[in-house]
């Protein structure tokens, strides 16, 4: 097994599940760990089961696996969720005194902790800690000093005096001092601490910090699960930098507002899930025929209609790609892991400026709430560039008018952009429809001119492809015969599934695509390769769909749609299967 | 802001295609009136249309424009405002797309108090889809499609406003011109959300609400005791059935509008080259 260490807790919504296991993430980034970490949760307040894992190396961790070796369980269920998970020799903490935890069975094999937490906790002030006595109760079990959990409990609780943060350090020692008194067990883990620093976040905030980074001054956006992070991050933020966040009665308004704080000259976001894209669908037309630049996020989860709200999916695909009634081009873009959010996040709204053009930025549920350590160094600030494309100012709008002074916001050009210029301009009035148009905005009906018209916002993709690098991001051996190809989040899973299939002399190479469209051609890599696997998490294989129309081949599709995310070994059992050379004595997951 | 600006520089050289003797002329007249004697510049004004007959006045009148989606022009409105506080935003829209389609965006657009200024014209039916039943349409009007009438009474734009805490609520009628001009006005120069439903007659399609009823019906305010101050006098007015009142209802002399709610006042459209300065403190928040 490789050199890392898996833990979580589990019990019912409203146990502070997230919070403690945010905790926990957070004290082990600060010892310089690499942590990453994955949510089950229900689509409810109170009750049902929710869980929060961490896996956690000195070397970078970017995806989940098959095995805990720490497990804090609140409830029975906990343990009956993760059983397969669980091996000899795992570690399970619970708290004999809870009622519900009386008769709790620990499996053959494994080592049972029964830790009163709840009574701990009241020693050290209150039981409302009793999750953080757990925490203290962990750091004994994997050998990992208590004192990085003290920097983590500041973080957490500092704005709530210091009373509450020592209290909470007494509750985590109370903890470890009752396993190390009680049990003299060598749990055998010694998690070693480093001298590095990283920053710990999710997706969606990575998108939120991106957007601010990339000039993103106005945001509208209504609250739907997995993309309401994204407000919550910018509000209380962006307004440091002189924007704001509007919270609409709906997805319609939304991205209307957007639109027009956008066509007023700000650049301008809102963020939704799968029914909010179908909402905004209306508007969306009106977005790309009126030329707007407009970054539309859409956090995917498991549909179609309501869906799992709370489950992974990446099943929008076309909906983003071709949505909406008549033919408008429009860029869909696909970070790939947490650091491309805030990368792809920057490009998005660059690309909608420069084009004048909506640009789908889509993250799916697992790349929006998992959070994930990375070198503060990857969000470099200094190399953010903002371009804004052809703005037109007192000084250049004359060259964009016509004979009698009036200004043509869609001028026919050879690269399809046209000038843009913001309310205030002098000389550059005009005004924009999403009837079609002649160069002027006004209404038409000549059948040249929706022949020019249509043809001027298609060139912008051809330009596009011109100066714009849409390029994949390449893994492995070049000249592997297997091609594996993904989008989206699963990349973190596949890197680390090329080493359990490298184990095993399977030799792949890989290619994860963040933009969907305008999207690199893989025609070349797709013939080079005796068989192409394109990993997805739908069911009909969207993403297929579109290598087999460029390159006019045939792919295996490796399709997962359960509503939980590839795990790295999962993924490398299943490609091994799609390959025929699983390995003897183990199991291909179904 | 300009100050030799004539209404007619908010003019168009596009030849409107509203049938002769529509509502619809004197109430957009009365709007570049009121703008122009506010002292805006067509540079510095946005006006923003939804669909149907009122959409037009985006091609017509001449200045930063766009021309929406059904019942969908407050937000776009609301979104131009608050993005660049300089312009003056002024948004027309008729009775279906304010009342019915974008019922719900009314409502919370006169509850957000952004500082812009909506003029509904109401002509009681559906115009460009030639005459079917709308929102404020009669409970006996018959129509293509509600051949009983619709059965079910008309929609009181001005107690929607009030009962959403509107600011400003008035009504107009588009051929008294010179009273019309001046109650948009007012509502221009209102700090806040200002509504006005204008009796915009449909000359086609609607052979109830016409001129001549208006004519007769029309109370002006100006001509009765009546403080749209007075909260309570208000609502009494907006409240009486069957009444066509001319002038403004309400007025809320405190109304704070959502930019200072909000602390909203910078102009959003100035971006750096690029990260703000102090970005690197968004990913220390993660250490």
């Amino acid at each position: 097994m490789p050199a890392d260490f898996n833990w979580a807790i589990g019990g019912e919504a409203g146990d502070g599940i997230d919070s403690t296991g945010k905790i926990f993430a957070q004290a082990l980034s600060r010892a310089g760990r690499h942590v990453f970490t994955s949510k089950d949760f229900a689509s409810r307040i109170r009750g049902g089961y929710t869980s929060y894992k961490i896996r956690t190396s000195v070397s970078q961790v970017q995806s989940v696996v098959d095995r805990l070796d720490v497990l804090i369980a609140l409830t029975q269920r906990t343990i009956d969720e993760n059983l397969n998970e669980l091996h000899d020799g795992s570690v399970i903490i619970y708290d004999g005194d809870r009622t519900t935890m009386q008769d709790v069975e620990i499996p053959d094999g494994m080592i049972g902790l029964d830790v009163p937490l709840k009574g701990l906790a009241e020693d050290a002030g209150g039981a409302i800690m009793r999750n953080v006595v757990a925490l203290g109760a962990a750091c004994a079990v994997s050998g990992f000093p208590i004192e990085n959990l003290d920097s983590a409990l500041e973080k957490r609780f500092g704005d709530k005096g210091r009373s509450i943060v020592e209290n909470n350090m007494t509750a985590a020692r109370k903890g470890r001092d009752y396993v190390e008194d009680e049990y003299d067990e060598a749990f055998g883990y010694d998690l070693e601490c480093t001298d590095e620093d990283y920053v710990l976040l999710n997706g969606d905030e990575a998108i939120g910090m991106g957007a601010i980074a990339g000039g993103c001054r106005f945001y509208a956006g209504y609250p739907i699960t997995p993309a309401t992070n994204v407000m919550e991050y910018l509000t209380g933020r962006i307004e440091r930098y002189g924007g704001h966040v509007v919270q609409a009665e709906d997805e319609l308004s939304a991205i209307n507002m957007a639109l027009g704080a956008a066509r007023s000259g700000a650049r301008s976001m809102t963020a939704t899930s799968g029914p909010g894209i179908d909402l905004m669908t209306e508007t969306f037309g009106l977005v790309a025929t009126s030329e707007t630049p407009l970054v539309i996020c859409n956090v995917m989860r498991s549909g179609p209609s309501t869906g799992m709200p709370t489950k992974q999916e990446q099943g929008d695909l076309n909906a983003m790609l071709y949505g909406g009634h008549g033919e408008v081009p429009r860029f869909v873009l696909a970070p790939t892991t947490i650091a491309e959010c805030f990368h792809k996040t920057v490009e998005a709204f660059n690309l909608a400026e420069k084009y004048q053009i909506p640009v789908y930025l889509t993250a799916d549920l697992s790349l929006a709430v998992t959070e994930q350590t990375y070198a503060p160094e990857e969000f470099d600030m200094d190399a953010v560039e903002i371009d804004r494309g052809k703005v037109v100012d007192e000084e250049t709008v004359g060259e964009w008018q016509d004979e009698e002074g009036r200004f043509k916001p869609h001028a026919l050009t050879d690269d399809g952009v046209s000038p843009r210029a913001f309310p205030g301009t002098e000389g550059g009035v005009h005004m924009s429809t999403g009837l079609e148009h002649d160069e002027l905005g006004r209404r038409t009906e000549d059948t040249e001119m929706r022949v020019q018209q249509v043809d001027k916002r298609s060139r912008k993709v051809e330009t596009a492809r011109d100066r714009e690098a849409f390029e994949p991001r390449e893994f492995g051996d070049a000249d592997a015969d297997t091609l594996v190809v993904s989008w989206g989040s699963n990349e973190g899973a596949m890197v680390e599934a090329m080493r359990f299939l490298d184990d095993r002399g399977i030799d792949v190479r890989f290619l994860s695509v963040p933009y969907v469209f305008p999207r690199p051609d893989l025609t070349e890599a797709v013939e080079a390769a005796a068989e192409t696997i394109v990993v997805e998490c739908n069911a009909t294989g969207q993403f297929a769909d579109l290598i087999e129309h460029d390159t006019l081949t045939r792919v295996t599709r490796l399709n997962k749609y359960d509503g939980v995310r590839f795990k790295a070994d999962e993924l490398a059992e299943r490609i091994a299967a799609a390959l025929g050379t699983q390995a003897a004595g183990e199991e291909a997951t179904p | 802001m300009s100050s030799n600006v004539r209404f007619t520089d908010f003019k168009s050289d596009a030849q409107p295609t509203w049938c002769p003797g529509c509502g619809d002329f004197g109430t957009m007249n009365g709007m570049m009136k009121a703008l122009a004697e506010t002292g805006n510049s067509p540079d510095e004004t946005f006006v923003v249309a939804g669909i149907g007959c009122s959409g037009k006045i985006g091609t017509y009148m001449r200045s930063y424009a766009i021309h929406g989606v059904h019942g969908r022009a407050l937000p776009v409105g609301a979104g131009v405002k608050l993005a660049n506080p300089d312009v003056e935003v002024m948004v027309a829209g008729g009775d279906g797309d304010g009342y019915s389609i974008g019922a719900g965006h009314f409502i919370h657009a006169v509850r957000r108090n952004v500082d812009m200024t909506y003029v509904v014209m109401d002509n009681r039916i559906y115009g460009l889809t030639k005459g079917q039943a709308s929102p404020t349409s009669r409970e006996d009007f018959e129509t293509s499609t509600t051949p009983e009438g619709p059965q079910q009474p008309p929609v009181n734009p001005l107690a929607l406003a009030l009962a959403a805490s509107g600011t400003f609520i008035a009504q107009s009628f588009s051929t008294d011109a010179q009273r019309h001009a001046d109650i948009v006005k007012q509502a221009v120069e209102h700090d806040g959300f200002g509504f006005v439903n204008v009796f915009s007659p449909c000359v086609t399609f609607n052979d109830v609400d016409t001129y001549d009823y208006f004519r007769d019906h029309i109370v002006d305010l100006a001509d009765v005791d009546h403080d749209p101050t007075d909260y309570e006098d208000a609502r009494s007015r907006i409240l009486d059935p069957g009444k066509e009142y001319q002038g403004v209802l309400y007025r809320d002399e405190d109304s704070v509008p959502y930019s200072r709610r909000h602390g909203v006042d910078a102009d959003m459209t100035d971006v750096p080259d690029g990260a703000p300065e102090d970005a690197t403190d968004l990913v220390r928040e993660f250490y």
